[in-house]
């Protein structure tokens, strides 16, 4: 057994200057070395509840893995990893950890707790850069199942069904496999060959991935029944919100969706690139979660001289991860807390010259339990900025429910489903931000595990 | 990969093509589109259906070159491959029950008029159709268009072919003389279909415009094509294409329209400079 390391800090994550990364779309964040892994891991006392494990949505049996880790075993730690979640090198990257496993980590009461992320991304880089091995394609069992979209809850259902024997297809309506992780999680904190990687893993166990197809308009979800046992319905939350306020249609007003997807899944933040987008001056950016961390960052990688955020809410209430807050920060970006947008202000063209906004402050607990923020009455000013990304979540798309005859929806409109996935129709199941509305890729990917085993008794029933 | 089963130049800048997709051809109706890129680093750009042949699996679209994603596609020919085409996407144009509909089409916007004018014809409706064009060289599909209407109007800016002016002027006459359309349905420049609505305005005949802005992934996700509606924001992907042309802003619009110009001109003329390079 490895002597316990007693240092009460984790072990610092390399990370590239901020001064130079702040213009490069390259990762941010290096790596452990296998050296700092291994010390690392020895931070972990294996102690008797392992209430990490509790806290992962996947359940990854953390204090085992770390110890194989600790004892420089790094594929016996890739293999308990892949035992619970399809996505490790993802979720390393991307796990809001510090509400999760590190969040419950014992040695987090005195001190930080064990940099379970930056060792799952460890292990999970370590294995994809020697080789992997050959993955065991299992069984078929003569079941087959549809997947519609490859977000993190598509991928996570396809992973663990195939793990089964069952024949999966993936429908994607994109023409690149991933959702989010590809069109909306910039390459400075995923890169795109990493979430081709894990796809890679999961062809390599005889899923079928299908570009190009749109369920609820190519086919729709009663067509995937009549040639599939059950289907999973992982479409992600859709819509972009916007505030409803005026000149919010000029140009230069964009949904953080739209600016991600242009500059991620279409690579506009290349020269020469065939789709275009805004390199602004001045761009603000309004909301306070992951989404609004990326569209500002990345806004500030595409050249602009100033970046803000503009939250309404106060530091404390940012449901944005820690460290990109951080990371934003040191790039440069400025905060405005406390602060809402009241109007878009144009030229005659129509292009944004600037965003009038109120100063706010914290009222009484609402319904999510945050204090509400409310405006402080003649504190309007006028912010410059020649771009606005609304980063303000997504609402449901429309599409499967209205071209999907019984399909129970949620007054809001996302899909109405039991805790095990089950929808109102029989054998089509679902999970992850089309049923939940905006949350995180580890959430999908429990939603989309949970599914598949769902799916799987389904299907044992069926046969009888 | 998606195989060009035909190309046939309709004239110099606008040519049809068919390509095989047949998840798209048994599904497509009048008034839907597809998004396709070209090649593997290409742009997606929504282009509507022309038509589609269910038994080849061929849809066909029609477009004219504007910028360089349309000019390297008006570069493949029969037997090339385009590496996306997805579809069919948005609301299929509403035609159930519509007796007698004025089909006003202008510019390469008739190739998206023509199939609602056929699928009106098919169904037992009278189709006036308009179609109006800058000059003589640049009318297309007239053959086609008359072959499915029971009234034809030919226009031209410069008066070199069928009656000089503007579609507004025919339809204008008609609506005078006491036309009982049901509807009026609207595709071509967003200027031509601003003045439709306001010469229809007047008489209170329905009017639904078919709007093409400006889109990236077509399935809800981006609002990239967020057109202001009686005061309210829809998403010409889900939502649309179709809307009530009485209560568009068409101003918002045009101006939306304009965001990436300088980069178009720009990817065109380098698009354009390669082009010479290969082929001296």
């Amino acid at each position: 057994m490895p002597k316990f390391n007693m240092d009460p800090k984790k072990h610092p994550m390399p990370v590239q200057d901020p001064a130079e990364r702040r213009r490069n779309f390259r990762e941010v964040a290096l790596g452990y070395t296998a050296e700092t892994a291994v010390e690392e891991a020895k931070r972990c006392l294996n102690c008797k509840n392992k209430p990490c494990i509790a806290g992962c949505p996947v359940r990854i049996r953390i204090p085992e893995f770390i110890a194989r880790v600790a004892e420089g075993d790094f594929a016996g730690a890739y293999e308990i990893i892949r035992d619970s979640s399809s996505l490790p090198a993802v979720c390393g990257r991307v796990c809001p950890q510090e509400t999760q496993c590190e969040g419950k980590c014992t040695r987090g009461i005195k001190g930080e707790p064990v940099a379970i992320g930056r060792l799952e991304r460890f292990v999970a880089d370590w294995y994809n850069l020697h080789g992997g091995g050959a993955v065991k394609r299992p069984q078929p069992n003569g079941h087959k199942v549809a997947v519609v979209g490859s977000g993190p809850a598509g991928l996570a259902c396809a992973g663990d069904l195939a793990k089964l024997g069952y024949a999966v297809t993936v429908y994607e309506a994109l023409h690149v496999a991933g959702g989010v992780l590809v069109y909306g999680i910039p390459e400075f904190r995923l890169p795109k060959a990493i979430v081709e990687q894990e796809v890679g893993q999961l062809k390599a166990l005889g899923v079928t991935f299908l570009t190009n197809m749109v369920i609820g308009r190519t086919l729709t979800v009663e067509e995937l029944l009549e040639e599939y046992d059950a289907v999973f319905l992982g479409t992600g939350a859709g819509l972009p919100r916007f505030m409803g306020i005026p000149g919010e249609n000029a140009k230069g007003v964009f949904s953080a969706n739209e600016y991600l997807t242009r500059s991620n899944l279409m690579k506009a933040y290349r020269e020469g690139s065939a789709t275009p987008v805004l390199h602004a001056k001045k761009v603000a950016v309004v909301g306070g979660g992951n989404v609004a961390m990326d569209a500002a960052r990345s806004a500030m990688r595409l050249g602009a001289e100033e970046v803000t955020v503009v939250y309404r809410r106060g530091r404390e209430e940012l449901p944005a991860r820690a460290e990109e807050v951080e990371h934003a920060e040191e790039e440069g970006v400025v905060f405005r807390f406390l602060t809402n947008p009241e109007e878009i202000v144009t030229d005659g063209e129509d292009n944004v010259t600037g965003m009038r906004c109120i100063r706010m402050q914290l009222g009484e607990p609402d319904a999510s339990g945050r204090r509400r923020p409310v405006p402080v009455e003649g504190s309007a000013f006028t912010l410059a900025c020649d771009c606005v990304i609304m980063a303000l979540g997504t609402s449901p798309n429309p599409l499967i429910k209205k071209t999907t005859d019984g399909l129970e929806t949620k007054p809001r409109g996302e899909i109405a489903a039991d805790e095990r996935g089950q929808t109102s129709l029989a054998g089509v199941f679902a999970g992850g931000d089309a049923v939940t509305g905006s949350a995180t890729v580890i959430l999908a990917m429990g939603a989309g595990k949970t599914a598949a085993s769902a799916i799987d008794e389904y299907c044992r029933s069926k046969r009888g | 990969m998606y195989r060009i089963l035909k190309r046939e130049s309709l004239h110099p800048t606008v040519t049809r093509m068919v390509v095989e997709a047949p998840f798209v051809a048994r599904k497509a109706r009048a008034g839907q589109f597809v998004i396709l890129r070209v090649d593997g680093e290409g742009e997606r750009i929504p282009l509507t259906v022309a038509g589609t042949d269910a038994a080849t699996g061929g849809v066909e679209i029609i477009f004219q070159v504007v910028g360089a994603t349309t000019m390297a596609l008006n570069e493949k020919r029969e037997g090339d491959r385009l590496s996306d085409f997805v579809g069919p996407l948005g609301e299929p144009t509403k035609i159930a029950g519509l007796k007698n509909v004025a089909v006003v089409g202008g510019g390469v916007g008739c190739a998206i008029a023509l199939p609602v004018a056929r699928a009106l014809h098919a169904q037992g409706t009278r189709v006036t159709s308009i179609v109006g064009f800058r000059n003589k060289d640049l009318v297309i599909l007239e053959r086609e268009f008359r072959a499915c209407s029971d009234e034809f109007h030919m226009m031209t800016d410069d008066g070199s072919y069928g009656e000089k002016g503007n579609v507004c002027l025919p339809l204008g006459r008609l609506l005078e003389a006491g036309a009982a359309f049901d509807e009026v349905i609207t595709i071509g420049p967003l200027v031509m279909m601003k003045f439709v609505a306001q010469a229809t305005k007047p008489y209170g005949v329905k009017t639904v415009a078919s709007m093409n802005p400006i889109m990236v992934d077509g399935t809800g996700m981006c609002g990239g094509c967020r057109v202001t509606v009686g005061g309210e924001t829809k998403f010409a992907c889900v939502d649309g294409p179709d809307f009530d042309a009485h209560l568009i802003d068409f101003d918002e619009a045009i101006k939306r329209s304009r965001l990436y110009a300088e980069f178009e001109r720009e990817a065109r003329e380098a698009h354009c400079n390669l082009y010479k390079k290969e082929v001296t």
